[in-house]
This record gives C-alpha cells, structure tokens and sequence, in this order.
C-alpha cells in the first residue's frame, strides 16, 4: 500500500525513481481512492480511460532514466485546458461533446515530462465564480467539510487534491480562481506572473487578467509545477522572455520586508480571521522577515476594477459561442434565432448575467464612463503596487475575508459572491504573481477550517515567493 | 436605478441572448446592483499618463505553417453541422 496522505511531488520522484512503486501501482492507488470519493465530492467530471497506458509509457521513461521532476507524477487538470482527443467543456453545456483538437502549451509541457493526466476537473461555468455553484455539472463539495463550497472556480482542481484524488493538479486564476479554494482546502495555490505561463489551449476568460496556475499540497511542489509549464511561447504573445522584467538579485542574503496594507483589513474581516492573519505576521516576524505599514491608495477600487474588465472581455471572447462551430446547436427558425437560443439555453445563469455587463460597460454611452475608467485606474492601481515594491520585497494580505462557506449561502446574491474575491483580484489587475499557502484554521460551525495568507511579488518574482512559502511552512 | 428592464432586454438581444420576461426582471435588479458597485470608480480622477508597456505585439510572416489538413477534420468534427469540409449553417440572404 502506498500512503498518499503524506506523498508529494518531490518526495513521490524518489520513490519512484528507486523503484519503491511503479507509476501504475502509484496511479492504481489514486483511481481507487477518486472511486471512493469523487461520487460524494464531484472534484471531477471525467476520469480518462488511457490513464494506465500513460502509466506504463511513465515507467518504461523511468526505466529508460528518462526522468523529469514530473514524471509518472498523477495529475488533474481543469476543464478549460485542452488535452488533444479529449473533452474539454469549461462547465458548460454549450460546449457538450467538444472534443479538444490540439494540446495547450501547458500540457504539451508536462506530456514532454511523462507527467500522467488523471482526468479532468470540475470549475465554475467559464471559470466564473467563487465557489464551483456555477458549474453545469453539479457543484464541487469540500472534501474537509462536504456541506461546504470547495471554492472556485478551480474547485475541481483544488478539491482533486485535498481528497486525495490526485498529487497536484492545474487550475487558472482569473481573479483568484486557483487561490481561493486552495485557501479553502489548505493546500498552495500559485499565481504566476500574468504572461509568465503561456494560455495557448487555455479557454479565454479575461485575457488580459487569465493565467494558469499550480495546486499542490506544498511550496516546493507548487515550484516543480510551475518550474515545468512556465516559460515564453510564441502562440501565446503575451508570455515575456527571461529578460523583460529585472530579477530580484540574491534575496536570500539579505533581510527581506514585507509589506502589509493594514488600511484595507480594517472592515470586512471576521475576528477570528484578523487574529490567525495577525499571527501569522508575529510568524513571519521570528522567522526574521521586517513588518512594514503601507499603503496602496487605489487598492480598494481594485474589485469594481476587475469586475468590470473581466466582463467586457469575457463578453467579447464568448462570442465564439454560437452554435456553429462546435459544441451545443438549438434549432431555431432562422440563423439569428440559432444563436438566440443556443446562447440562451447554452450559457448558464452567470455566465449569461456577465455577458451582459460585459456588454453594458462596453456600448456607446457607457464605454468612458466604466470601461476606460477602469483601464486607467487599473493602471493608477500598477503604480501604487510599483511604488510599494520599492520600499518593500513583497506584499502580505489574507487570501479570502472568510473559511469555506456553506454550499447554497451566497448562490442567492451574485454581488455577495463577487466580494470573495476582494483580496485575490488586486494580483490579476496589477499582473504580479502571488501565492496562498496555508495558515492554520479557524473554528465554524463546530468544524476547523483552513485559511490562507496570501503573498505578492514583483514581476518575475515568483522564487521569492517560494522561499517566503517554504521559510512559513518549515519546508 | 442604473439600468432598466429595457435595457437589459436591449443588451440579451446585442450579446444574442435569449431570455425571457421573468430573467429578464431578475437580471435587471441583479445587473442593477452590481453596476451600482462597480459604478463608485465613475467619481475616481485619475490622471491619464502614457504607459511605455513591457510587452509588444508578435508578428510572424504570413504563411502557412501546418500541414494541409492537419487540423482540418479534427476541427471540423466538433461542429454541430457541416457538408464536406464546411460548416453548415441556415440561409442568411
């Protein structure tokens, strides 16, 4: 028997490579363990049926010492990232039977590795939402605490992981889609640098805010992940080479601050979620790191920023949706009432609600006064976030105002769901990339869950938040 | 109210959204009150600077890269309807 509780990615490639498992008994142990759980959490929709084949090519790698950090490693992946000749559907009905006709760059990556492809995951429709209730597949369940949300729109992802159903898994962060259920669920969710992972494959949400991200169980997994499927592409224009943004020079020798907008954490947050968020700064203190006061002006705009970029441009890239190239067609009388219908019943409740203002932020009339606004005071948000990286090296803030809630407690209310994402959004608008990583529990409802603290870098900066992640957690 | 019933209807038909009467009055408080959030930046100023971006456009030469039909079929495999190698849709003139 293979103890998975305690498996990681890096302690997983010693035992492999020493032949103390094959990557089939490893991944044999995982399929049993999704068999016993993914009916109660619903973490994925579809496991695939060449998992053992994948499996065998691994061993026969390992056997041949073509060995990568990722290889024979079983992972999830999201249901927006195309893996060639299997469906991909975004949580949503519109794309029902869309089989995917290339591979995303990302997963062209991890296939070059012999990484090994479990199945794929659940997400909120389109990656739009907090909490997976947007799926048109049912919703993810926490596998900590099953009447409660696993968080999104990575749940699936996210929840494949901490149910043992998988030892990492991909998922995408628009607004802090693979943080927030990380946070939920007490693993490490990465947000790389906004062009720092290519998105070739990746279904458009907000292309300028969208960015694929690892989940894993610790820091050093979260960098093996990211180590593997980052870097420039040329079908993705907006991944950079190592030579645009300048380097952190050899933090380690030095004595790093941190920076802690406090202005922004005074209403909003639970007690008892300020006091484990103290505490972890008191951490961060002993562990040598200096504590700075800042302040970032414009940080509270950021929200009513994103929630006004993330819709115009998902209204623009859902156009594609229209019955005629792929996915669902309704039959209408016409060709205009085919798209009518086919978007009308195809697209869920949410995603329908966005298109719309999407669409109202972007018509004539309303363009200056929401979207232009928004672009500029997205970038008075950048100079804010510049100015304080020259005082400090990185940012701390909670990752979520709250622990997991309960399935059903915010569906009624889309605004109150929106607010989840107050402190995750300010990363995707400023492009940096930031980290959550688990820090302790809080008491709800009887039951202990998981928060996250969530850290920010300067662009490119993502080994800083590794060794902050690593230093935190005593790995 | 920042928006009304009308409105919404307006903008379902421009996204090319089909929804009815009773949507349409949910979506109307619903949209209302998330443009009333989102509306607080309309007083912000902000000083509108150039910004010299990081990033720059991509180009590559105009010519074909893939095989002849190497994604053709898959591709079209996924649509909902066709006839040979092209997509069928219903008379528009």
């Amino acid at each position: 028997m293979i103890d998975i509780s305690t498996l990681t990615i890096f302690s997983a490639r010693k035992k492999l490579d020493s032949k103390e498992f094959s990557v089939v008994e490893l991944v044999k142990t995982y399929l049993d363990e999704i068999n016993r759980k993914n009916k109660d959490i619903n973490a994925y929709l579809e496991i695939y049926n060449d998992v053992l084949e994948q499996a065998k090519m691994a061993d026969q790698a390992i056997t041949r010492g073509e060995i990568f950090p990722m290889t024979g490693i079983p992972i999830a992946v999201k249901d927006n990232i195309l893996i060639e000749g299997k469906t991909a559907t975004s949580g949503s009905k519109i794309l029902k039977g869309f089989v995917a006709p290339y591979d995303a760059t990302v997963i062209k990556k991890l296939k070059s590795q012999h990484a090994v492809f479990l199945g794929r995951a659940n997400m909120d429709e389109f990656a739009m939402g907090s909490s997976t209730e947007n799926s048109a597949f049912g919703v993810t369940k926490n596998p900590l605490d099953p009447t409660r949300v696993a968080g999104g729109s990575s749940g699936g992802s996210v929840a494949s992981v901490a149910m043992g159903g998988a030892l990492a898994s991909l998922g995408s962060d628009t607004g802090g889609s693979v943080r927030e259920p990380t946070s939920f669920c007490g693993l490490v969710g990465l947000k790389p640098t906004y062009g720092g992972v290519s998105r070739y494959g990746l279904m458009a949400l907000g292309s300028s805010l969208d960015v694929i991200g690892p989940v894993t169980k610790t820091v050093t997994d979260s960098e093996i992940l990211w180590d593997a499927i980052k870097g420039q592409d040329k079908m993705d224009s907006t991944t950079y080479s190592e030579d645009v943004y300048p380097k952190n020079k050899n933090s380690k020798n030095k004595s790093l601050t941190i920076g802690v907008p406090y202005h922004i954490l005074e209403k909003g947050l639970r007690g008892d979620v300020r006091k484990n968020f103290d505490e972890s700064i008191e951490k961060l203190k002993k562990l040598g790191y200096k504590i700075k006061d800042i302040k970032l002006p414009n940080i509270g705009y950021s929200l009513a920023v994103y929630y006004i970029i993330m819709p115009a441009e998902a209204s623009s890239n859902l156009a594609r949706f229209d019955g005629v190239k792929y996915g669902l067609h309704i039959d209408g009388n016409d060709l205009l009432s085919d798209y009518l219908k086919t978007r009308g019943m195809g697209f869920g409740e949410e995603v329908r609600r966005r298109i719309l203002i999407g669409t109202y932020v972007l018509s004539t009339g309303y363009y200056e006064a929401y979207y232009n606004k928004a672009i500029h005071l997205r970038q008075t948000i950048s100079n804010d976030f510049q100015k304080a990286f020259t005082e400090v090296n990185a940012i701390a803030l909670p990752t979520t105002t709250g622990p997991a809630f309960k399935i059903g407690e915010k569906a009624s209310d889309p605004l109150a769901l929106y607010l989840e994402d107050v402190f995750t959004v300010p990363a995707n608008i400023v492009g940096v990339p930031a980290i959550s990583i688990p820090s302790g529990s809080v008491n709800d409802g009887g039951v202990d869950l998981p928060l996250g603290i969530q850290f920010m870098a300067p662009h490119n900066c993502e080994e800083l938040l590794f060794e902050i992640g690593k230093k935190f957690l005593g790995e | 109210m920042a928006i009304t019933k009308e409105d919404v209807k307006n903008l379902a038909d421009l996204a090319r959204i089909e929804i009815d009467d009773k949507e349409t009055e949910k979506m109307t408080k619903e949209i209302d009150s998330i443009l009333v959030y989102v509306g607080q930046i309309k007083e912000v100023k902000v000083t509108s600077e150039k910004v010299v971006l990081k990033l720059h456009n991509v180009m590559r030469d105009d010519v074909v890269t893939n095989a002849p039909n190497q994604y053709a079929e898959k591709i079209l495999r996924n649509a909902p309807a066709r006839e040979k190698s092209y997509l069928k849709v219903k008379k528009i003139l």
